[in-house]
Parts: structure tokens; C-alpha cells; sequence
């Protein structure tokens, strides 16, 4: 079997760490060839090397066998590489069409021909069967068809070696479906495809063969088939993984949050964003929220924390009505929130991380004296939860932010949450974006948090953290809840139907 | 009537200065790069241009003079844009910061310039204005539009609707005018499929220095006959026809018309029977553009659709 494109002891260093050492990799022609690993592993920096963006240190690249020098995006693309990022580098103002052959515009004189253009493009989306609207604006698209949007984009410029950067991030069940057939469909057309990714399942459905690499070392390549989720878990992550936590069997003690009757009207429409809500979490209790994304979750948090105003019901905290109170009392009486967007609500990214730690408490007496920083205070403290949390960054306290990986800026969250040793812990999606390592270890401090007497309080998209976490399950249905059950007693498939609306009950709390 | 068409005609000629210029900076924009030196490149543009005119009066006159005097004024503009340029692509300044300084800098190089060469060693610079048109044959008979636009009038009324035409086609029917855009709204999509932003962005920058230099020369002409190392506002004031044009061309050309209109009421008021007989002072009269610029801006700046990535640096590493 020949290989169409080969990474042979590829090596790249940043300073202060080599990202890839000694990495080869070798895709077959049109295999679909995942690349596994976790953030940070070296996944991104290799593809960036194909795709001619950084310049090894050493190795060679080799297309059909042949040596070949990538310089930059443009050679790498009239070589037939093309790169589905992960963030998609789509224009919002202008057409679908306008996108897919920016770049790449038929011509005459200077001018476009767009019809031209057009007619082939729709030829390459019904063939690959990839449904596009040409001209509507991308601004006005869904994600799922912005990426078929992307797809095209490398199809029209004739690409054969197909690049996808965790291509599902972004995209809902349905359309995670959906692509993996496009894949398959793309593969079969003679297309070679790498599949950048961390997650198993997705692996185990749709590639061929897999690279498994971490922290910057290739540990193999294996056909998918030899392999099973759990070894492929710890190559990449360098020890056994648990997919399920340990809990311990606990009877859930007094009641400590309490929500009756809630209810958000939407503006313009008679239906309520929510609707008569109403639950109880007990001490030692993780309920978990469970639904499909847009049914009201968002806006049941925005309410529970303060963020956003509701028109009917009452918040209750140990029996004190909190349905007034400020986002600071909360913050500061015992409510602890991991927002659904770190970056929105969680941090303030151009902040130190030391000042993210801070942020809810800097106005207390510990950590300032009449209106000035204690910054010594502020850094012995910050560096004590470094130190517990296991927060790893370039520059300790001092580190901007941003320039932390999405791991570790949920565990500066976490960090600052937990600490406050709250009564209810809201944690909505806490484990979003973030590879298997990083995920285990938020799951785990949010068992030590229900075992040490703590209420908390789960809102997921996800089916399997739901299941594995929580002891009772809520299912929230257009801004109603539907179900109430018991995760010992129900089935994921069952749990499913709640979710779509095709079964409901009576929730009283 | 007659009354009327004079009000149009002196509403064309500041019209056309305003449309030229925010043409230029709606290039600029477009592609990324915010253009508050327009001002700046205006005055330089209008010196050259007159100072141009000035010198070679003696030996020439009429309408080629003019066409030469708009070639120096557009090079004059060209040269001071190329500092904006440099400062914003190269060095990724603050292209605020960047603007003002030309804005400051133009002004006060203009009037040293001009007491240095010129022997008198006054800062004004004079010309003859020998390019006024009475009639175009044929074309002025045409009824209304041939009073409006092609009786008293200059080749720059023309040259302002030409580069409108060519501007729209440019910015929307050719290949340079889509990847122009596109850097502007998204440079790192542009630069992810081949296209040199950086190179981009010069351009647009570099054509609205030749486009707000010819502005600041065509500014002049009709109204004046002599440079005084300032525009006035113009450039200012172009930038809102630009934010009022919602950086479109065809909605350009309304907004500069309208603040064209609004400059004649308060230059022309007192010859209007109509509103001399108001008495009020004529202070408020003067205000009337500037009023029209806050109270339309206010309103229009909310649904705002500029350029997404206009005023921010392109560095390529950021992703």
C-alpha cells in the first residue's frame, strides 16, 4: 500500500518545549486517519506544519513519495492539502458562494463570473451530497451548513488530502451524523482524510486507522478495528482512565435549594422562556438537568444566578428567600456558579490569573486595605490553589489568562468556586471542550463536593456525564420540566424520549 | 426655479469633494484599515494641487491644467497616505492614533512649506480660476439635469460621478474588490485561502490617499481662489458621509448629497428671499451642517454595518 502523504521524524520546538518529537505519521490514499490526543498533545502544531504554517526543526515531508517543502497555506493548498478549522474562517457578510471561491474566483479581465462558479459548485454539492443554500449569507446559516460551507471550500480548490480539526466541537447529534457520512462519502470518492479529534466514540464510527500521540511524542499507529476505547483512552492520556466516578451510596440529607414556580416570559410570544419550575436539591445531592440544548437551560441558570430578571416564582437558600438578592450576596453567601461560557461569564481573559481567583472576593478586607490591593495577599493565595488544583501555566499567578489552555481555565474556575466552600454549586456543562484528563478530574471534584455535604446542582447536554453523576435526573422540555427520574431506574433511551418531548410526567417538588 | 438650480449646483460643488473623499475612505475601511487622516491627506492633496496650479499658471490655463493639477494632488495625497499605511499594516499601530497625527502633522507642514518657497512668505497660496465651464454644448439643454448639473459647473462634477461608477463596479463586480472586503470583515478567512492581506490593506489605504488628496483639490476650486492650508472639516465631515453611506457606494452618494445640501444652506442662506426674512442669526445658519452631522449620525450610527475588523491590526499569529 503506498501512502499519499508522509511526516517522517518530524520535530518543532517552542521555547521551553519541544511540541512535536520525532512524530511520524503516514496516511494512507483515501483512508480516513484520526489523530488522537489530548490538548496540548501536539496535534494542532503537526497539522499546522502540513498545512505550512511552522517549519520543522527536522524531518521530512514526502506527498506520493516525493519530498516536498510546504512554506505557506497557498503552496500547501495547490498541493491539494486543504483545512477545515476548528473555528471556522468563514466571512459572515457575504454568500456562501461568495466564500467557497474567495481565493479562487473564476475570472475574466479581473472580473467575476459568478454563474460560472456557481455552476460548479453546485455540481460538487450534489455529487458529494453536501446541501449548501449558494446565496444565502453565512451570517444566516446554521453551523452544521457553515461546515458543509468549509468542506466545499477545500472541494472546489481540488484538495485530496482533507484536514478536519475537531470538526464535531461544534455541532449538535444530528449533525455529528451527518458528518461522519460525509466523511465516508468523501473517503469513498478517493479522498484522504485526517480527522483531528478527542473523542472515542467518534473513532471508533468513522476512521480507519488512528495516531495516538502525547505530550509531543508519537505513541503509535493502530488500525481502529485492533483497538478499544479503553486502550485508546490510556495511550492518550499515559494511565488507566475511569469513565465512571466512584460514588458512594449517601442519603441525601436536608433540603438547601429550593425553586417554586419560576417563570421567564418571552418577549413577543405568549409561550414562557420557563415555566412553572420548580425542584429541590438536597445536601449530598447531585440533580442533574438534563436536555437538548435551547429548551430553557440557559436562561434557568441566568435566573439562579442573578444574571437575568423572572417574572414569577422564588429562589429559597436554606429557607431564605434569595429571589432579590444580588449577584454579590449570592456569590458571597454561599452560591458557587461554573458559568456555561468561561469565557463570558467565567474570567476576565486579560486578567492575571491571580485576579481571576480574586475576582468575587477582591473587595474583602483579606485581600484589600481602603481601596488598594494587597497584591502579596492576592499571590500567597492564588498560589496556594496553583498548587492544589494542579493549575499548570507559563507563568504561575502572573499568567494572562488567555494564553492558558481551556482545561486550565476551568480549573481556575473550579479553583475559585470550590474554594469559596459554598452550600449549592451550579455547574452548567462543566466539562465542555475539554479533553478526557481534564474531564475526569472536574467529575471527581464534583463528587468530593456532593460527599462533603454540598448541594449540587448539574445542567448537561451531555448523556453520559449525566448518567454517571447524577442522582436524580430532571428533564427540562421547552422551558418546562417533564421528567423526574432516577438514573439507577431509567435507560439512556428512555431518558432520550423525555428529551425529544415524546414522553412527559407531572414534576412537582 | 432659477433659485433652485442655483442651490443645486452650489450643493454639487460640495458634494462632489465630500463623495471623492469618503469613496476613498470607504476603500480604506473596506479593507481593514480605519482612515481619520483624511482630513489630513485632503489639505496635503489641496496644496500640492493649488500650489501646482499656482506655478504653472503663467505658462498654461484651463481645463488641462486642472487634469494635471489632479494628478499632483492625487500623488500629494498618495504620499501622505503611505505613513498611515505603514503605521497601521507594518507596525500594527493604533490606527487612531496613527490618523490624528497625519491630521495634526498636514496642517502645520502645508503653511511652513508654504511661507518657506513661497517669496512673498505668506501661507495662503492664490490661483486664477480659469476652469469654470459656463455650458456644456448639447448636453445643457437637456431639460432639469442639464441645468443642474452641466451649466456653471467644473470637470471634477463629472470626474466625482465617474469615480463613483467605478468605484461601486470595482468594489463589487471584480475579483480585487471581493478580497478587498473580504479582509476587511475577516482577514484571517482571507489570509487562510492565499490572499496577502497586508497587501490588501496597502492598497486600500494608498487609494484613499489619492482619492482624499483629488478631494481636497476639487474642495477648493469651485469655492475659493486661494489655499489656506485647511479643509475645514471636510474630511471629518466625509467620514460621517461614509458612516451614513453605511460604506456603500450608491448610499455614499445620497449622504454626501444631503450634507452637500445642508453645506449650501448655510453658505447660500442669504440669498435665499425665504430664509433671509426668518432673521435669525446667521450663526445658526452656519451651524446647520454640523447640527445635520450630530443629529444623523446619532441616529444612523445604531444599525451600523461597518467593516467587522476595521480598526483592528492583522497580526497573523493571533488565530
Amino acid at each position: 500500500m503506498d501512502y499519499i502523504i508522509e511526516m517522517l521524524n518530524i520535530r518543532k520546538e517552542f521555547p521551553g518545549i519541544v511540541a512535536n518529537d520525532d512524530i511520524t505519521l503516514r496516511i494512507k490514499k483515501t483512508e480516513i486517519h484520526a489523530l488522537l490526543g489530548e490538548n496540548g498533545a501536539g496535534k494542532s502544531t503537526l497539522m499546522s506544519i502540513l498545512f505550512g504554517l511552522y517549519k520543522p526543526e527536522a524531518g521530512v515531508i514526502k506527498l506520493r513519495g516525493k519530498e516536498i517543502n510546504i512554506s505557506d497555506p497557498k503552496t500547501a493548498s495547490h498541493l491539494g492539502i486543504g483545512m477545515v478549522h476548528q473555528h471556522f474562517k468563514l466571512v459572515e457578510d457575504f454568500t456562501v458562494l461568495e466564500n467557497i471561491i474567495l481565493g479562487a474566483e473564476t475570472v475574466k479581465n479581473g472580473f467575476l463570473k459568478m454563474d460560472e462558479a456557481k455552476k460548479k459548485v453546485m455540481e460538487l454539492s450534489n455529487r458529494y451530497k453536501l446541501y449548501i443554500d449558494p446565496d444565502a449569507k453565512v451570517s444566516n446559516i446554521t453551523v452544521g451548513m457553515q461546515q458543509r460551507v468549509e468542506i466545499l471550500k477545500m472541494l472546489y480548490r481540488e484538495n485530496e488530502i482533507l484536514i478536519f480539526d475537531e470538526p464535531t466541537a461544534v455541532l449538535t447529534p444530528q449533525e455529528i451524523d451527518e458528518l461522519m457520512d460525509i466523511m465516508k462519502e468523501l473517503s469513498k470518492e478517493g479522498k484522504s482524510l485526517i480527522f483531528i479529534t478527542h473523542k472515542l466514540e467518534e473513532i471508533k464510527k468513522v476512521a480507519d486507522r488512528v495516531t495516538v500521540l502525547r505530550r509531543g511524542k508519537c505513541i503509535g499507529t493502530y488500525n481502529v478495528e485492533d483497538v478499544t476505547k479503553e486502550s485508546l483512552s490510556e495511550m492518550m492520556v499515559g494511565r488507566k482512565v475511569q469513565f465512571t466516578v466512584d460514588k458512594k451510596d449517601i442519603t441525601p440529607g436536608e433540603t438547601i435549594f429550593e425553586v417554586k414556580n419560576l417563570s421567564m416570559k418571552t418577549k413577543g410570544s405568549t409561550k414562557n422562556t420557563l415555566n412553572k419550575i420548580s425542584f429541590k436539591v438536597r445536601k449530598n445531592e447531585i440533580v442533574c438537568i438534563a436536555g437538548i440544548d435551547g429548551n430553557g437551560q440557559s436562561e434557568l441558570v441566568y435566573a439562579l444566578t442573578g444574571i437575568r430578571h423572572f417574572d414569577e416564582g422564588q429562589i429559597l437558600v436554606h429557607g431564605e428567600d434569595w429571589t432579590k438578592k444580588s449577584i454579590r450576596y449570592r456569590n458571597s453567601h454561599g452560591m458557587s456558579h461554573i458559568p456555561e461560557d468561561r469565557h463570558k461569564y467565567g474570567l476576565i481573559l486579560e486578567y492575571s490569573m491571580a485576579y481571576n481567583l480574586i475576582l468575587q472576593t477582591y473587595f474583602t478586607d483579606r485581600f484589600q486595605k481602603r481601596g488598594f490591593l494587597k497584591n502579596d495577599s492576592i499571590h500567597e493565595y492564588a498560589d496556594g490553589l496553583i498548587k492544589k488544583y494542579d493549575i499548570r501555566s507559563g507563568q504561575g499567578a502572573q499568567t494572562v489568562t488567555r494564553s492558558m489552555s481551556g482545561g486550565n481555565q476551568q480549573k481556575v474556575i473550579l479553583a475559585r468556586e470550590i474554594d469559596k466552600d459554598p452550600s449549592i454549586m451550579i455547574a452548567v456543562q462543566p466539562a465542555r471542550g475539554l479533553d478526557v484528563g481534564a474531564t475526569e478530574f472536574i467529575h471527581k471534584k464534583l463528587v468530593e463536593q456532593r460527599e462533603s455535604g454540598k448541594a449540587v446542582l448539574l445542567i448537561s447536554l451531555e448523556l453520559e456525564e449525566i448518567m454517571n453523576l447524577s442522582d436524580r435526573i430532571l428533564v427540562i422540555y421547552e422551558g418546562e420540566l417533564v421528567g423526574d427520574l432516577d438514573p439507577k431506574k431509567t435507560t439512556i433511551q428512555e431518558l432520550g424520549l423525555y428529551m425529544a418531548g415524546a414522553k412527559r410526567d407531572e414534576v412537582k417538588a | 426655479m432659477d433659485m433652485l438650480y442655483l442651490l443645486l449646483r452650489q450643493t454639487m460643488y460640495f458634494s462632489i469633494p465630500l463623495l471623492i473623499v469618503a469613496l476613498g475612505g470607504m476603500f480604506s475601511e473596506r479593507s481593514g484599515v480605519t482612515n481619520i487622516a483624511l482630513e489630513g491627506i485632503m489639505v496635503m492633496g489641496g496644496f500640492t494641487g493649488i500650489y501646482f496650479i499656482n506655478q504653472m499658471q503663467s505658462q498654461m490655463s484651463g481645463q488641462w491644467l486642472l487634469v494635471l493639477a489632479i494628478f499632483i494632488a492625487m500623488a500629494g495625497g498618495l504620499l501622505l497616505s503611505l505613513p498611515h499605511a505603514y503605521a497601521s499594516v507594518n507596525l500594527k499601530a493604533d490606527q487612531v492614533i496613527s490618523g490624528t497625527a497625519l491630521n495634526m502633522f498636514a496642517p502645520a507642514f502645508v503653511i511652513y512649506i508654504a511661507r518657506m518657497i513661497q517669496p512673498s512668505g505668506i501661507a495662503n497660496v492664490s490661483f486664477k480660476n480659469t476652469f469654470f465651464i459656463h455650458e456644456v454644448p448639447v448636453l445643457c439643454d437637456i431639460p432639469v439635469i442639464g441645468d443642474i448639473l452641466f451649466k456653471n459647473t467644473y470637470i471634477t462634477t463629472f470626474l466625482g460621478f465617474f469615480i463613483l461608477i467605478v468605484s461601486a463596479i470595482v468594489l463589487y463586480k471584480t475579483r480585487f474588490g471581493m478580497r478587498l472586503r473580504a479582509c476587511g470583515e475577516h482577514p484571517h478567512a482571507a489570509d487562510s485561502v492565499g490572499i496577502n492581506v497586508y497587501k490588501m490593506r496597502y492598497i486600500g489605504v494608498m487609494i484613499s490617499g489619492v482619492l482624499a488628496g483629488l478631494g481636497g483639490l476639487v474642495l477648493t476650486v469651485p469655492i475659493s481662489t486661494e489655499f489656506k492650508g485647511a479643509v475645514n472639516g471636510y474630511g471629518f465631515l466625509a467620514l460621517a458621509v461614509l458612516i451614513f453611506g453605511q460604506w456603500k457606494p450608491m448610499r455614499i452618494l445620497w449622504a454626501s448629497l444631503f450634507f452637500g445640501f445642508m453645506q449650501t444652506i448655510s453658505a447660500a442662506y442669504s440669498a435665499i428671499p425665504f430664509l433671509l426674512n426668518l432673521n435669525i442669526p446667521s450663526e445658526f445658519f452656519k451651524m446647520t451642517p454640523y447640527i445635520a452631522t450630530l443629529i444623523v449620525l446619532a441616529f444612523s450610527s445604531k444599525s451600523s454595518k461597518a467593516p467587522k475588523a476595521v480598526g483592528q491590526p492583522y497580526d497573523q499569529g493571533a488565530r
